[in-house]
């Protein structure tokens, strides 16, 4: 059976009606823009929502790729990263799902694409208003390391009782000088709920705050979504004079496009480091000036 | 007589067919430490957890004066009754683990405290926290173990620093010594003691312990299946108790 075969049959069973759009029937994609409706009127509320049964295993971003199917529209245009990273297994798997069964365009750049679904990281380029970031969330309660009872979880989002939770980053600076917590940062939305940033990287945290863009975050297996509306504030839980600060490799610069001041992976078996971003680092490779101009406005 | 600070009139709690405690009413003043005496099932825990706000009451009023506004108890939401544990009521219970999270350090379980009055800052946090420890005589070199690697005595100690971290209007003490070696005991009755002093803070003394209520409370009640049966200044109460059960308590006590 070819490939273009396999994924009609998909689009026939998931639709009954000629006009429906992706694996999602209506109804359900109904459902989770009920919820993110709910999540969007209240910012870094975890709303709960039916997910579904997903060709690809919970736990594998069949949060994320609910929420971007239930967004999705013929004119827009998506781009799926893993860790940065549009080539990843995962991310081209997930991408060619959403193109194949919706047929809506797909790009690797992030000026472009209307709808980004993302694992673990923001792409390095200035997101604009009207473009939507969707973020696979494994674990979407911050509190979950400080309590595991979910009534008790419930009461103490319901009552902003969050002592606990900076109890943990109390202990976690006595005991290690620093907040160790590297990445699902937890921040403080719109001054009232606190959130779990997904495993994106602290680097990327500052940009939740007051972004132009929508932020859409989905849990499959935990069954929860919530959101980022633009202009709305997101800061990192820090003590007054123990100052929020990113990660930072002293010295460190791409080997592919020279840039220091981008989200860098280490590469052990080149001995050095690499752009997190490909799309972007390419670009840069590639003279594009827009590219050049984002990682010197940083240097600056 | 001062102004009380807490007044609870006719307060009744019912499990069931058992009634845990009957039209119970007492005051406290601040700067007053009043002592409830009785043996255990006489009731007197049940009217500290209904005023703490763990258990609802059946029945009967309890007013709180803080800022010189009355509160009713009773009728606040449950949520409203928890915000008043973080810094108006305190409570100290006689097993540490009850009050205490034994897997955080010391100077912790004190920020909880304060992190929950919205304290911010890491610095004064932890000089809030080192200064109250100071005062309950628990070294400062201990302030960053887990409290679950202290002894019986020094949990309560931290215990205590930890009810009084945000200067509570009310402080509920439930047989603060019970469980501690008498050599121990009558060290954190001493600490008890001063810090009642120097506070100015109203507390309530639940014990089935004549001693101790002698020690911390100038006046008590006698409690005996859920009834307030005698009431009066505690060193007449030890000294010529009227009613039966009082005087077969006061027997006991001097064994």
């Amino acid at each position: 059976m070819s490939h273009a075969t396999w994924t009609t049959s998909v689009v026939e069973l998931a639709s009954g009606e000629p006009d429906e759009l992706g694996h999602l029937d209506e109804q359900s994609k109904r459902d989770i823009r009920h919820a993110l409706l709910t999540a969007v009127a209240v910012p870094g509320y975890q709303v709960p929502f039916a997910s579904k049964e997903m060709p690809v295993a919970r736990g594998w971003g069949s949060g994320g790729l609910q929420v971007t199917l239930a967004v999705v529209g013929t004119e827009d245009v998506v781009k799926v990263i893993d860790q940065g990273d549009d080539d990843g297994v995962n991310a081209a798997n997930l991408r060619r799902l959403i193109a194949t069964t919706t047929g809506t365009a797909h790009t690797t750049d992030a000026r472009t694409a209307t709808i980004i679904q993302t694992r673990h990281r923001i792409p390095e380029d200035r997101l604009r208003p009207g473009q939507i970031l969707v973020l696979q969330v494994p674990v979407p309660e911050p509190l979950r390391g400080v309590e595991r009872d979910m009534r008790e979880l419930c009461r103490m989002h319901a009552e902003g009782d969050y002592a606990r939770m900076w109890v943990s980053l109390y202990e976690d600076v006595v005991r290690h000088g620093v907040i160790t917590r590297t990445t699902g940062y937890p921040v403080l939305v719109g001054g009232r709920y606190v959130m779990a940033t997904t495993p994106i990287p602290r680097f990327d945290v500052p940009k939740l705050h007051e972004a132009p863009f929508l932020s859409l975050f989905g849990a499959g297996r935990e069954k929860r979504v919530y959101a980022v509306p633009p202009h709305t504030s997101v800061e990192p839980l820090t003590f007054e004079d123990l100052p929020f600060e990113v990660e930072r490799t002293p010295g460190a610069a791409c080997l592919l496009c020279g840039a220091k001041e981008s989200y860098l992976v280490e590469v052990p078996e080149r001995d050095g480091w690499i752009c997190s971003d490909t799309a972007w680092c390419a670009r840069r490779r590639d003279g594009d000036e827009e590219a050049e101009l984002v990682s010197e406005a940083r240097d600056a | 007589m001062r102004d009380w600070t807490l007044r609870l009139n006719g307060l009744t709690k019912r499990f069931g067919a058992v009634t845990a405690c009957e039209e119970v009413d007492l005051e406290v003043a601040a700067g007053e430490a009043l002592g409830i005496i009785g043996e255990s099932g006489s009731g007197k825990s049940t009217v500290l957890r209904c005023i703490a706000g763990d258990l609802p009451p059946t029945s009967g009023k309890a007013q709180l004066r803080v800022a010189g506004e009355a509160l009713r108890l009773f009728d606040l939401s449950p949520t409203e009754r928890r915000r008043l544990r973080v810094s108006t009521i305190s409570v100290v219970h006689q097993d540490p683990v009850d009050g205490l999270d034994l897997r955080l350090s010391a100077g912790g379980n004190i920020a909880e405290r304060l992190t929950a009055a919205g304290w911010r800052h890491f610095g004064r946090i932890r000089a809030r926290a080192a200064e109250l420890l100071e005062q309950v005589e628990v070294p400062l070199g201990r302030m960053d173990d887990p409290v679950g690697t202290f002894s019986g005595g020094m949990r309560q100690r931290v215990q205590l620093a930890k009810a009084v971290a945000n200067d509570p209007a009310l402080l509920l003490l439930d047989e603060p010594t019970t469980g501690l070696d008498a050599s121990v005991a009558a060290g954190v009755l001493d600490l008890i003691r001063s810090l009642l002093e120097e506070s100015g803070v109203a507390s309530l003394v639940v014990s089935h312990d004549m001693g101790v209520v002698s020690m911390l409370a100038s006046r008590a009640v006698v409690m005996h299946h859920g009834r307030i049966v005698e009431a009066g200044l505690t060193d007449q109460l030890l000294e010529d108790p009227h009613h039966a059960y009082s005087q077969w308590l006061v027997a006991a006590a001097r064994g």
